[in-house]
């Protein structure tokens, strides 16, 4: 900071530990609420998640159904805990797989250099220029619906930006005093990355990982509104909310998976915000 | 400088021209058909039916000749015919642009005008409540999943409060201007209906907010880190120690450098909102390109994908192309 500003007032320890975990703090809460909702869903659901009542439908929510019924008569609140599962397998998964392929797409690039890097790094520019919802829609569209297919969708545009970023960090790290030592010592090329270079840039990369991973999560279920993603009548947040967009009287069914879906996201960014000024003491200042 | 362009260009098209042959082999490798997408189920299990169909849009040649055709077609301006509405795709994607011209342009000038301004009262009055506001509407406008917040947006002001028009365009009793740019405002305007521009205008605000909401929330984001960024360099201090008004020093020596960086962002962000308005479209019935896409997608209507991946990467690489171009204008220090 500049000199010109008044130095803040010495602030209590309490404060102070507030202002740098605050955030992530809640935002692994929230993250952690819902892991434990997902796993423990078929014992705190009260009721089976496909449980069809057409005497009860579109009733709004009361002692007996939290959160209302769908026009199936389903349970909206139990359908809602179950559809945490679907949405945190989704978006970990594409954000996992999609971060491990482009890491080691980008990496390999940037240890090889040369025709193998500029093969690598055109095959990533060819897929960025696409845009990613559009691709995506093609590609889920042409598999067929059902969850897997809309995964392995999403992760064909998913892995440019992490092997642009992992090339990036290998680089800086290649020129390291270290690396050459490892190379002096005639260690292996896949040894000297996975022991040496990785580790050293994982940083940033996990940063990434994280504020990435509410990102996959609206995107699948964008993907599931439309209707390219999970085969009904599987519970799933943007599958909820695309039945209940017509029904603005009955606005739970809607209103709550969309709820949900944003406070999830909000709290993988909350997190990944906090790992960031972790890990980079100088954006803590910013 | 010139070259550059060309060179630039040059490329540009290439990377254009792969992108459809992506598209054209993932169109041919995965397991969707189609014909079975297109026929009813009664047609589709007549197999000279079926033959007949695939020998009319050219599905029974090999692959290479049916990617040729494309490419032929395309050195004459013809981006082929889509399946599902019969029509040439680009007469197709010259009427359903417009729409989302319009929209996503509404879009990015609210994204600039609250992003900016916010994300410039969030470093200023560091760490005060303005920046806890800017930050708490930054993160909400990233987190919410459009297709809901278009909902939400509609179940609040037009069907509880009933203080905004419903989906679509304009009123459903209205007629549509005579068509000159198709953008509404303006074709509205050079009619000289004023009616017909307010009811455009009015239809245009939710989905426009809707749109821009995660814009805003990135350009907010990086404006107050780009402002903070640059309030710490040494030439600030000068300004200050020189005994500059605060404001002086804020908006002319601050503001200018921290732009920068915002310029490539709001390039990209505009790219992005053309082509993301799938869900926004959907949602508030948008006669525009996202709805296309969307419908070509799920019919399998692969000439009509590949046209619109065409229009779309070229629009994006020429966005990225002016982005670069325009960082040199404002920095001197690129251009040497």
């Amino acid at each position: 900071m500049s000199a010109s500003i008044a130095l803040p007032a010495p602030r209590s320890r309490r404060a102070r530990l507030w202002r740098r975990y605050g955030l992530a703090g809640i935002g692994a809460g929230i993250v952690l609420a819902w892991v434990l909702v997902a796993v423990f869903a078929p014992w705190l659901a009260p009721y089976p998640p496909d449980f069809v009542d057409v005497t009860n439908r579109l009733k709004p929510p009361s002692a007996l159904h939290w959160l209302g019924t769908d026009a199936l008569g389903r349970d909206c609140f139990s359908r809602l805990l179950f559809g945490a599962r679907i949405s945190l397998l989704a978006g970990i998964s594409v954000v996992a797989l999609g971060a491990a392929f482009g890491t080691l797409v980008g990496m390999v690039g940037a240890y090889a250099r040369g025709f193998v890097d500029a093969a690598l790094m055109r095959l990533t520019d060819l897929v960025l220029c696409f845009p990613p919802i559009i691709l995506a829609l093609a590609i889920a569209a042409a598999l067929g619906i059902g969850t897997t297919n809309t995964i392995i969708a999403m992760l064909v545009v998913w892995w440019p930006k992490f092997a642009r970023l992992a090339r990036a960090l290998a680089l800086v790290q290649r020129s390291q005093d270290y690396v050459e030592a490892a190379v002096v010592l005639g260690l292996k090329p896949a040894r000297i990355l996975g022991r040496h270079i990785v580790p050293n840039a994982i940083g940033p990369l996990v940063v990434l990982v994280t504020l990435d991973i509410g990102n996959a999560i609206i995107t699948f279920a964008g993907l599931s509104f439309l209707g390219l993603g999970v085969v009904p009548p599987t519970a799933e947040w943007g599958a909820m909310v695309a039945e209940g967009r017509e029904l603005v009287e009955q606005w739970w069914v809607a209103t709550f998976p969309g709820l949900a879906i944003l406070s999830i996201v909000l709290g993988f960014n909350f997190l990944g915000d906090g790992v960031r000024d972790w890990l980079d003491p100088k954006a803590r200042s910013r | 400088m010139l070259r550059t362009v060309v060179t630039r260009l040059a490329g540009a098209a290439v990377m254009a021209v792969l992108a459809t042959l992506v598209v054209f082999l993932i169109a041919n490798t995965v397991p969707g058909d189609p014909v079975l997408a297109q026929l009813g189920d009664i047609a589709a299990s007549n197999p000279a039916t079926v033959a007949e169909w695939r020998a009319k849009w050219g599905l029974d040649l090999p692959l290479w000749e049916q990617y040729l055709i494309f490419l032929r077609g395309l050195a004459q301006g013809d981006l082929g015919t889509s399946i599902a509405s019969q029509r040439p795709v680009l007469e197709d994607i010259a009427q359903y642009a417009p729409a989302t011209v319009e929209l996503a342009s509404i879009a990015f000038v609210l994204a600039l005008g609250i992003g900016i301004p916010l994300g410039i009262a969030a470093a200023v009055w560091r760490d005060s409540w303005v920046d806890a506001m800017a930050r708490v509407v930054s993160l909400i406008g990233v987190s919410s999943p459009t297709f809901w917040l278009a909902f939400i947006m509609l179940a609040i002001f037009y069907g509880g409060l009933q203080i905004a028009p419903g989906p679509g365009r304009l009123d459903p009793i209205a007629f549509p201007p005579d068509e000159v740019t198709g953008l509404f405002l303006i074709d509205t305007l050079l009619a000289g209906d004023w009616d017909g521009f307010h009811d455009a205008a009015a239809h245009l605000v939710l989905p426009s907010i809707v749109l821009a909401a995660a814009t805003i929330g990135l350009i907010t984001r990086t404006t107050r880190a780009a402002m903070l960024e640059a309030m710490g360099q040494d030439y600030v201090r000068v300004s200050r120690a020189k005994g500059m008004r605060e404001r002086y020093t804020i908006l002319r020596h601050v503001l200018p450098n921290a732009l920068i960086p915002v310029v490539t962002l709001g390039g990209l962000a505009y790219a992005n909102l053309l082509a993301g308005a799938v869900m926004t479209e959907t949602v508030f019935s948008w006669p525009g390109l996202g709805r296309y896409t969307f419908r070509s997608a799920a019919a399998l209507d692969f000439p009509a994908i590949m046209g619109i991946t065409l229009v779309v990467s070229v629009t994006y690489l020429l966005v990225n192309l002016l982005v670069d171009l325009s960082y040199a204008m404002l920095d001197p220090r690129v251009r040497r």
